[in-house]
């Protein structure tokens, strides 16, 4: 039987909007009541428009914010036990939107090893690390180059080396292709995927971008800080209807699928990839 | 009232070790009421040809022409020409910085020197044409949702009544929905008031489902220019490029190969339905 790495109890998140005074002016439930289970070698994706809380609870996953209510246990340790922080955050690591706020080093090798240089690592076995987390990313040439001259996409696998330089066991991803154009995508999906095949690592995706969460084990949609729908990228594609209520796509292939069935195709619900449909269609 | 790039070239930091030419010979044609979509890689000079477009950079070879005039003669009057090309940056809701949202808005047409009334005739107008419910118009601007925020930023350069409209990746960062409401405002806008409109993105799809001319930008040169229908047809070469055709006609080409008889030139998911249900019908 597999571990869950991340198990949340009923988690509940408000953010307590204050006035000049400091006196409180409202509060906004951004995760409200969510009770779920992340499985240790799984990818999974997270989905759900913007406001719906996604963010919000991703941030519970490493330690960035502690629930109001409930409790989230990674790697079984409780997030709200300040002993647990660095243990937690060495498990989980989080890559962010903008690869330019998160890169600090002024050369590559260097900014990767921040991480594990801040866990007191022996210098030999940073370097190790530093170089074999280039490698899973395929970065490893550009080790010796400034952050600044390489492509969104080239930053964002920098990114995710830094993190995985940490040696974690789960890395959770927050709209890491938002901001890149689609090589730099396929390049990051790429990358995370091989983490994810390779190398065992749980991997959790935020994203809009619906032709990314095809390969996951899992999906969750997030409404209303809620979980909405939950399932395999089969089961939660072939509600298209339902996706769209929650503001949300379903890929292009899978769109074309549906509206073929509605005209009276005999196709099968949730088709994901063009090749399955062209199967179907030929 | 067209705008006529004649042999643009573009260097930046120039006679420095860091030179390098983001655009190199670029001629276009751009005519009243066109719906344009602008595409090409990171880094291909699309940025660098919208900000010359306006009168923000000054290209380093080459002439632009607005309306039959030089636009960097040492008499043109630029300030009015940002009145009529207007240009909405990538996240321009980073931009905003009034207490209110009409304040926001009014910014721009006040800047050209218009009487008040007008300023906030045209502000009104602007507010209403992205759909901005009335309850916010006095709310600050930094209260709202991301969507939100960007059509006001949107609004804030309608008010000036542009006569071309220039969007930088409008819909980047936004969730399916809010893309989609913007990317329907933009092009009924278009339709109302026949303004040009050039669209830089990066998504195919969007570009084949709302645009009626394509620019392909590579490596600083204008790569291809042809209707979505035309540029489409050719996926290997922007392949090369780094970029794709939409997953659609991915679809058909491969059906196509398969011996299923469907016009492989089609561009948008409705296009698509229809040529595979005719096709299987006819089987």
């Amino acid at each position: 039987m597999t571990k869950d790495i991340i198990k949340t109890q009923k988690l509940t998140f408000d953010y307590i909007r204050r006035d000049e005074e400091g006196n409180v002016e409202g509060i906004t439930t951004a995760v409200n009541d969510v009770t779920l289970n992340i499985a240790e070698g799984d990818f999974i994706a997270i989905l759900g428009h913007n406001g719906s809380g996604k963010s919000t609870l991703a941030k519970h996953m490493n330690a960035i914010l502690y629930p109001t209510e409930g409790t989230i246990l990674v790697d079984g340790k409780d997030t709200s036990d300040e002993n647990n922080l660095w243990d937690i955050r060495q498990t989980a690591g989080m890559v962010f939107q903008n690869p330019d706020n998160q890169i600090i080093g002024t050369v590559v090798e260097e900014d990767v090893g921040f991480g594990p240089e801040n866990l007191g690592i022996p210098t030999n076995e940073i370097w190790e690390r530093v170089a074999e987390s280039l490698k899973a990313v395929n970065m490893y040439e550009f080790r010796t180059k400034s952050p600044n001259k390489l492509s969104g996409g080239q930053k964002q696998r920098v990114s995710i080396a830094g993190v995985l330089a940490m040696h974690p066991k789960c890395i959770i991803l927050d709209e890491p292709t938002a901001m890149l154009d689609p090589k730099g995508r396929s390049e990051v999906i790429r990358a995370i995927r091989a983490l994810n095949d390779v190398e065992k690592i749980t991997i959790i995706l935020i994203t809009h971008n619906m032709e990314e969460t095809i390969y996951a084990d899992n999906i969750f949609v997030m409404d209303q800080g809620k979980v909405a729908l939950s399932g395999t990228p089969r089961e939660v594609f072939s509600r298209v209807e339902e996706l769209k209520r929650l503001r949300l796509d379903v890929p292009q292939v899978t769109l074309l699928a549906h509206e073929l069935k509605k005209a009276g195709l005999p196709l099968p619900a949730g088709i994901l990839t063009k090749e399955e449909l062209i199967c179907h269609l030929s | 009232m067209s705008l006529i790039l004649d042999h643009v070239n573009y260097t930046y930091d120039t006679s420095t070790s860091m030179s390098h030419d983001a655009l190199r010979d670029i001629n276009l044609n751009i005519k009243d009421g066109e719906f344009i979509g602008l595409i090409g890689h990171t880094g291909s000079g699309k940025s660098t040809l919208v900000q010359t477009m306006n009168g923000l950079l000054k290209p380093t070879g080459g002439n632009i022409y607005y309306d039959g005039a030089d636009i960097n003669d040492s008499d043109y009057d630029r300030r009015a020409l940002r009145g009529k090309v207007g240009l909405v940056f990538q996240y321009p809701e980073h931009q905003l910085f009034e207490e209110t949202v009409f304040k926001d808005v009014c910014f721009g047409p006040k800047n050209l020197g218009l009487t008040e009334k007008e300023i906030n005739l045209r502000s009104f107008d602007a507010l209403e044409k992205v759909h901005l419910e009335h309850e916010y118009f006095y709310q600050s601007p930094f209260d709202l949702s991301g969507g939100q925020k960007r059509r006001v930023a949107i609004a804030g350069v309608l008010a000036m009544k542009p006569k071309v409209l220039i969007l930088d990746e409008p819909t980047a960062g936004l969730d399916p929905k809010g893309r989609d409401e913007i990317l329907g405002l933009i092009s009924k806008i278009h339709e109302e008031t026949n303004m040009t409109v050039i669209l830089v993105s990066h998504s195919m799809e969007d570009v084949a489902n709302y645009v009626d001319r394509i620019i392909v930008m590579n490596k600083g040169e204008v790569f291809m220019d042809g209707t979505p229908k035309e540029v489409f047809t050719h996926p290997d070469e922007l392949e090369k490029i780094g970029l794709a055709v939409p997953e659609v006609t991915y679809i058909v080409r491969e059906l196509k190969e398969r011996g299923l008889n469907v016009d492989t030139t089609v561009t948008t998911l409705q296009e698509a339905k229809e040529t595979i249900l005719k096709a299987l019908e006819g089987r």
